[in-house]
């Protein structure tokens, strides 16, 4: 067996967690916010690499969180901000799951428009829907007021 | 495309297909829509109108076309007393509209209101505009405006004057003209440019509209051209509004330039954008345009609650 399965070696190894890799470059700290990760609510570390080097991106970012492994409804949204990121659950040093988020063609919550004289915005009973107009960079487009979506990660739900 | 329980949102819904369909009814509806004739196509249907911005002449022309087909209306005059004062949801107001007639116009203040409003109703809901948003029926009248006057949409040549940033009827026109191969010359004043977004949509269909500030230049080619208001309140400096007032202005002189069977269109009210001298020319096609407000109107009314025609 390979004693050692780290590849990547600019960060830090860890024992179980997640790693988010192939982040589009400059996107590691939105990434972060839509974890929802902060000093007062996670007890192990998190290593976030910017502008690091890549083979396939040519440069990339790159997020090791320990001891937590992130949910769908995570996944969904950073594929709004890294549409080709790599989500790889590591257990016990080796990558037990891994997954490339999905970006899909049909966005339904996860943000909000930015018209403010949109229908979705106005306590209506409906999530706001969007359809994927472009992946680089991911474009959204109201399915409402047919507006596109200015700052997808100041605006997640 | 059969109209039959559609909802007619935004003209980006509809094919040059569907639209050349809707203008054909539109056609045969003209006598009709004239009361020279008549057909109670639509007898005992009733239409709610709902708006929750004032309007009189689309409202009136919905009103005119339902009752030219046999259609009953009914309507809500003072819609500051009702339920959206008191807070309640348009999902909510909709569905019990929706339950007392058997399709809704509605004008609403926000975009994307005719949408949702399409969501909650399993009656047709057709867009009398919705905010900044679309205004498919005005768009499917200057359409049907121009293929009067011009035989034919294909390759015409259009220029759009005035307030492009802000008119919500020169954007639905804008999308739907290129569904025609128009060729599109679009002027206005600086701050006032039709945005960015609608213009590289047009690019991305392969049209490449000519962007100038000149209209004299402009119109010497033109087939249309077509007026919107430029709203006094979006100058911060009153000289700098008369300055454009003053340089978009349509007249006589102006019509020297251009070909002799131009067509001048508006979608009115005008304040002084076309003189006077103007209406009297056979290039006036404003009137006619609003006119046409009730036979398009009655061709899509006919065809969601499924006329015999
Ligand atoms: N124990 C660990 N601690 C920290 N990072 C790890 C650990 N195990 C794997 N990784 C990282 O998780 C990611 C996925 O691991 P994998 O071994 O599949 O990498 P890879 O072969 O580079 O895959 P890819 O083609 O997705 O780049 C890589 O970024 C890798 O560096
Ligand atoms: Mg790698
Ligand atoms: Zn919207």
């Amino acid at each position: 067996m390979n004693e050692n399965p780290i590849k990547e070696v600019r960060l830090t190894p860890i024992r179980n967690g997640t790693v988010i890799d192939h982040i589009a470059c400059g996107q590691a700290l939105n990434v972060i916010k839509i974890l929802g990760i902060n000093e007062t609510n996670i007890g192990s570390s998190i290593s976030i690499g910017i502008h690091v080097s890549s083979k396939a991106l040519g440069w990339k970012d790159i997020i090791k969180i320990e001891d937590r492994e992130i949910d769908e409804k995570k996944s969904e949204q950073i594929a709004l901000v890294a549409p080709d990121a790599t989500i790889s659950i590591v257990r016990d040093f080796y990558v037990a799951k891994k997954y490339k988020v999905d970006l899909g063609e049909h966005i339904v919550g996860l943000t909000r428009c930015t018209n403010l004289n949109c229908i979705t915005n106005k306590g209506e009973p409906v999530l706001p829907e969007f359809s994927v107009e472009s992946k680089y960079p991911v474009q959204l487009r109201c399915c409402y007021c047919g507006k596109l979506v200015n700052n997808i990660s100041d605006n997640l739900l | 495309m059969d109209l039959y329980h559609k909802d007619v949102v935004s003209i980006t819904d509809f094919s040059k297909d569907d639209i050349e369909g809707i203008l054909d009814m539109a056609e045969k509806m003209i006598p009709y829509a004239r009361g020279e004739k008549i057909k109670r196509s639509l007898d005992g249907k009733i239409l709610g109108n709902l708006f929750f911005e004032p309007s009189t002449r689309t409202k009136l022309s919905f009103e005119s076309a339902a009752y030219r087909l046999g259609c009953d209306v009914i309507d809500v005059s003072e819609m500051s007393m009702t339920s959206m004062a008191k807070g309640e949801t348009l999902a909510d107001t909709i569905k019990i509209v929706d339950s007392y007639c058997d399709a809704t116009v509605l004008r609403h203040p926000y975009e994307g209101a005719a949408r949702l409003a399409a969501k909650f109703s399993d009656h047709p809901v057709i867009n009398a505009g919705d905010g900044a948003g679309s205004h498919p029926t005005q768009t499917l009248l200057d359409l049907f405006t121009m293929r009067q006057s011009k035989g034919s949409l294909d390759n015409l040549n259009i220029v759009l004057v005035g307030d492009l940033k802000y008119g919500r009827t020169v954007h639905s026109l804008a999308h739907a003209l290129n569904k025609f191969n128009m060729k599109i010359t679009l002027v206005a004043p600086e701050g006032l440019m039709m945005p960015d977004e609608i213009i590289s949509h047009l690019e991305a269909n392969g049209c490449r509209p000519v962007i100038t500030e000149y209209l004299d230049d402009a119109v010497a080619n033109a087939d249309v051209l077509y007026v919107t208001r430029i709203q006094r309140e979006r100058f911060p400096d009153p000289s700098e509004y008369q300055k454009v007032a003053g340089t978009y202005r349509i007249d006589k002189a102006l019509l020297e330039k251009a070909k002799s069977d131009m067509i001048v269109m508006h979608p009115l009210p005008r304040v002084n954008e076309i003189a006077p001298e103007v209406d009297d020319t056979p290039n006036a096609k404003y009137f006619q345009q609003a006119a046409n407000g009730v036979p398009v109107r009655m061709a899509l009314l006919n065809g969601l609650l499924g006329g015999e025609f």
